[in-house]
Order: C-alpha cells, then structure tokens, then sequence
C-alpha cells in the first residue's frame, strides 16, 4: 500500500474540436512528494490537473490517484483528497468562518477540527470577517485551509501564490512546506519558477499537450547548464509571447 | 500516515449544510432581498391603495320638501338603501329647488327629487350617465313600490336578489395572487439563473464536484431554498392583503394556494436554470431573466386584469406558466374555487418545469 504511487498518470488525450488541449500525458507521483506542474499559459496544465483530479473526462489514457481512478467521480476516493481551485472557489457571503465550517460538514469533519485548521493557517483574529472583505494574502490562506480541512492525503493546489506580495507568498511557502512535511503528496501549479524550485522535489515543464522534462529543478538546471529553473523553462518553452 | 478516514457527512448533512449557506448568502444579500421581496411587497401596497374602492355606488339625493315615496319608506327598504342613497332633506321653499339644482347642476349631489300632487319629479344632470341611471332606477323602483302597496294586494312576483362573487370585483382580490404570482417568478427566475451564473464563475460548482456529496444534495439545497423563499412571500402577501385596510377576504380552500405556488415556483425555477445555463455574464443573465419576466407579468394580468385585452394577447397569455398560476390563485383565494382548479394548473406548471429543465440540462456548460 505505502509502496504505492500517490499519482498514476498514463497516456491522458483530450481534444477540442481540431485543438489537441492534452496529447498523451504521462507521469508519476510518489506519495509525501512536492511535485511542480510548470508550462506556459494553453499549455495544457489545467486540462491535464483537470483529468487528474476527475473533473473532466479524458478522451484517452486513465489518472489513478492513491490507486483509485479518478474517473468515474467516487465519492471515497474524493474525501482522501484536497482541491483548492484558485481564490474564488467561496460561497456568497459567508465569514471565514463560515466557509470553512460549510466545507467541514460537506466532509463529513467536526468543527473544531474546522476552527483549528483556521488557527493554523492564522485567520482565527479573521474568522468573522466576510471572505470577500479578506486581503488576497488571506483569501488564499482560507482557500488552502478550506481545501485541507478534512485532512486529505493528496493535494492540488492552482497557482495558490498569484497576486500576493513578497511577505504572503514567503509565508504560504511555509505553510505549503509544512504541509509536505506532514506526509501528504503535493501538487502544484504556479508560473513562479522561483517558487517551484525552492518548494517542488521534481517539476514536469509542460507545453503544446505534452510533458517536454521532467525532473529536480537541480538537475534540469545542470543537465541544461543554465543558472536558474526560469532558464529551463524559457530554453524549453521558447520566448514568444502566448495567449 | 494516520489520518481519520471520512467518507463525508451522509444523508441529510449535505443538504442542511448546502441550505444553511446558501440561505445565508441570500438573506445577507441586502439587494436580492429588496428586489425579490420588498419591492413587488411595494406594488402591493401602493395598487392596493390607489385602486382601493372609492365608494361610486353612494349616490346623494337632495329631498325638496315632502316626498311620500321617501317620507314613508318601511325601516327595512331604508336600512337596505343606506349603503347605495343619501337623502338630504331640505323644506319646500322655492329658493331650496333652486338651491338644490344648482347643485345637481354643479356635480355635488346626483339629483333632486320633489313631488307636485300625485307626481314625483326627478331632476338629474346628464353629465354622468351611469349615476343618473343609478339614481333614476332607484327613485322608480321607490315609486313602483308604492304604487304596488297602494293597491293593497300581496305583490304577485318577488325579487331575491343574491350578490355572486361580489369581491371578486375588489381590486385587492386580483392584485394579490397577480402580483404573488410576479413576485414568486422573480424570485425563481432571478435566484436561479444568477446562482448558477456565480457559482459558474466562481467555481464553486467545481469545488462542490470535487468534494464527497451527491449532485441531488446541491440541487436539492437550491430548489429548497427557493421554495422556502416562495412560501415567506406568500405568507408575507397574504398577511399584507389581509390587512382590514386591504380587505382581503380568504375563501374556503386558499391553503391550495401552497401547492399552487410551489409548482408555479418550480416551474419558474426551470426558466431560471435555463437563462443560468445559457447567460455568459450575470449582466446577461439579468438582462435576459428581465426580459422574460416583466412582460409575462403583463401579459399574466399580474397587474392589472387582462379582460378587455386584444383576443391575440389572451391567445399568447395561455402559453405563460404565470397567467395560469395567477388565475389559479385567485380563484382558490378569493374565488371559493378548490382541487378542481387548483390541480390542473399544479400538473401542467410541473409538466413545463420538466420540459425546460430538460432543455437547460442540454445548454449547461461547467465553465
């Protein structure tokens, strides 16, 4: 059981029209891993988390996460993991507090395990104020605790650090490192090669559908003789602008 | 790792939950709440006073001096005739007549009567036509009857005159269910079609996907609110019409008016998924959800009846879910109307709210 992959991605395909959105996507994830999802914008990162998580239907191939398929939608397998969508994903009006009792009892989760979540990720002064009235820095902390709230094994995170200042971003790091530290599996999406190289054990750059590398930032950055991952992924990527 | 295994809250838990915050949402939504409540509440009130009845059935006479008719009317035909004649007497002077004309002349009373020898004369203005007939055949009616006593015989043909459906006339009586009927649409229509927008756009539908509850759970928690929503207005309308300045009178069966408006909401609900479904923006689905609407609740009669309308607007009106509820209502409420009017208009609202579900369910897009 513990030997077993947390993510199992094999041969993923999914079209639109002429659009080839995923060509054959495969990839692994070990479980306790940091593991970077990195590509350009229409590169087809979001189609291929979108698979993953069990969102969308894959024209080909079969995502198994902690050895269960993710498609058809189950029900025991989505309580063992945690999605945080980007900011916004809140119901109307409600206080932090609110929201991440809302999530607690959708999962089946005692309250206080809810109101301890909010300590941790230190929105317990915050609980009472309206989610929209939050700072961005803040947003995000309540979405990644709402998204971890009935303690998953495995998580995706979409670009949790867009639009914060230095002082949040260097803080979410910490708060997402003490996650891993955990035990749990780890996945993230972020256009920030900074990010990825100080948090993620392995990147996959991703472009056109496809997976190009896949590895320890360390070692593409050697194995590329470059000074950084952004080099990685520019020299992979190409330079002109996308959509 | 040992984390507690949840295969989330089962049964009922979700939907409670679902409910609770999206009921939250609504009411902490000060705009939603006076658009959908307040403001048709408004339409009330305000039609309810200003088409109030004025009392145009008071006729005022002016008596010149000695009218036997009058004079010696029984108790029981003047206590009968206090709610429809004032009689102002005044002696038989010559400057009274001319007094009392001038009056007739100017509009303030409908006519003045007077009698020379076996003769009753009856002066009235030509100017409101539906008063003088009024007048006249009261003051005939007056005289035939003491000629027929007179003669000393029993009357050979008696008149028992019974009032039929005589509220249905008060305005109050069709302002009610109208506007019920417009508020309970809006609510529906708008309530849907801007939820499904937002929580679109917000991915809340997403995140709810992706958390352990059923679909059922998330339909279930909206369809319900909106039907709780639906009963407040109703109770809310009903309290307000019922008012003794408003003078709604309940008739026998007006609970039906609760299975009533629960289909006619979902029905409503149906056109709300299907804007939702389709509309982009909320701006869209508001401008969308407006145009349907507000002119089915004209065409419904919500408010103001639809009798004297061109045959094509009655012809078109029968295709709006809202006409059929509206009719339905008043005739439980007011109309002493029961199952047999009630049940059909409750069968073909759920049977339009299944065919266009059907047709948003084939338009719905994730994102």
């Amino acid at each position: 059981m513990t030997t077993q992959a947390a993510i199992t991605v094999e041969g993923l395909r999914k079209r639109y029209g002429d659009v080839r959105a995923v060509d054959g996507v495969s990839f692994e994830v070990a479980r306790g891993e940091f593991y970077g999802i990195l590509g350009p914008n229409g590169a087809g990162k979001t189609t291929t988390l979108e698979m993953v998580e069990g969102l969308r239907r894959p024209d080909e191939g079969s995502a198994l996460l902690l050895g269960q398929p993710s498609w058809p939608r189950a029900k025991r397998l989505l309580s063992r993991i945690g999605v945080q969508l980007q900011a916004s994903a809140f119901f109307e009006k409600l206080t932090a507090r609110e929201q991440i009792h809302t999530f607690a009892e959708l999962y089946g989760v005692p309250r206080a395990q809810a109101d301890a979540m909010l300590e941790r990720v230190g929105l317990t002064d915050k609980a009472d104020v309206r989610q929209d009235d939050l700072s961005g820095g803040q947003e995000q902390r309540l979405s990644i605790a709402c998204a971890l709230v009935h303690d998953p094994e495995l998580v995706f995170l979409d670009e949790p650090t867009t639009g914060l200042d230095p002082q949040a971003r260097r803080n979410l790091w910490d708060l997402l490192r003490g996650i891993q530290a955990e035990g749990r599996t780890v996945v993230l999406t972020t256009h920030y090669m900074d990010e990825a190289e100080t948090l993620c054990d392995r990147v996959a750059v991703m472009d056109h559908g496809r997976i190009l590398r896949v590895g320890p930032p360390r070692e593409l950055i050697s194995e590329l003789g470059v000074a950084s991952l952004e080099d990685v992924f520019l020299q992979l990527t190409g330079r002109e602008y996308r959509e | 790792m040992t984390a507690q295994r949840t295969t989330g809250g089962g049964g009922w838990r979700p939907f409670l939950t679902l409910s609770r915050a999206m009921a939250l949402g609504l009411l902490r939504d000060r705009t939603a709440v006076f658009f959908l409540l307040v403001f048709p509440l408004m339409f009330l009130v305000l039609f309810g006073a200003l088409f109030k009845d004025p009392g145009t059935t008071q006729s005022t006479v002016v008596q010149v001096g000695d009218v036997e008719v009058l004079d010696e009317m029984p108790q029981e035909t003047r206590a009968a005739l206090r709610d429809v004649l004032t009689v102002e007497k005044t002696d038989g002077s010559e400057a009274a007549l001319d007094q009392a004309l001038e009056k007739v002349r100017k509009g303030e009373v409908d006519a003045a009567v007077l009698q020379r020898g076996n003769e009753v004369e009856l002066r009235f203005s030509a100017a409101d036509q539906v008063r003088g007939g009024t007048v006249r055949s009261i003051v005939d009616s007056l005289v035939q009857q003491a000629n027929q006593a007179a003669t000393g015989q029993p009357p050979a043909y008696t008149l028992t005159p019974q009032q039929v459906e005589d509220d249905s006339v008060q305005p109050i009586q069709y302002l009610t269910p109208g506007l019920l009927g417009w508020a309970v649409a809006m609510g529906a229509v708008f309530g849907a079609a801007f939820n499904l927008v937002s929580w679109r756009k917000k991915r809340i539908l997403r995140r709810l996907w992706l958390a352990p509850i059923d679909a059922t759970s998330v339909i279930g928690a909206r369809v319900g609110i909106t039907l709780v929503f639906a009963l407040v207005q109703t109770g809310v309308f009903l309290a307000v019409g019922s008012l003794p300045y408003y003078g709604l009178h309940l008739t026998g069966d007006w609970w039906l008016v609760v299975p009533l408006v629960l289909a006619g909401t979902l029905a409503f609900l149906s056109i709300g998924l299907l804007v939702g479904a389709w509309a982009k923006s909320e701006e869209a689905a508001n401008g969308l959800a407006q145009l349907i609407v507000l002119p089915m609740a004209f065409l419904s009669g919500a408010f103001f009846p639809l009798d004297g309308a061109p045959r094509w607007v009655a012809t078109l009106s029968d295709f709006l879910p809202l006409k059929h509820l509206s009719a339905a209502m008043q005739g439980v409420l007011t109309q002493g109307e029961s199952w047999a009017a009630a049940l059909p208009v409750i069968g073909g609202l759920l049977g339009f709210g299944a065919v266009v579900t059907l047709l948003a369910w084939r338009v719905f897009r994730w994102d």
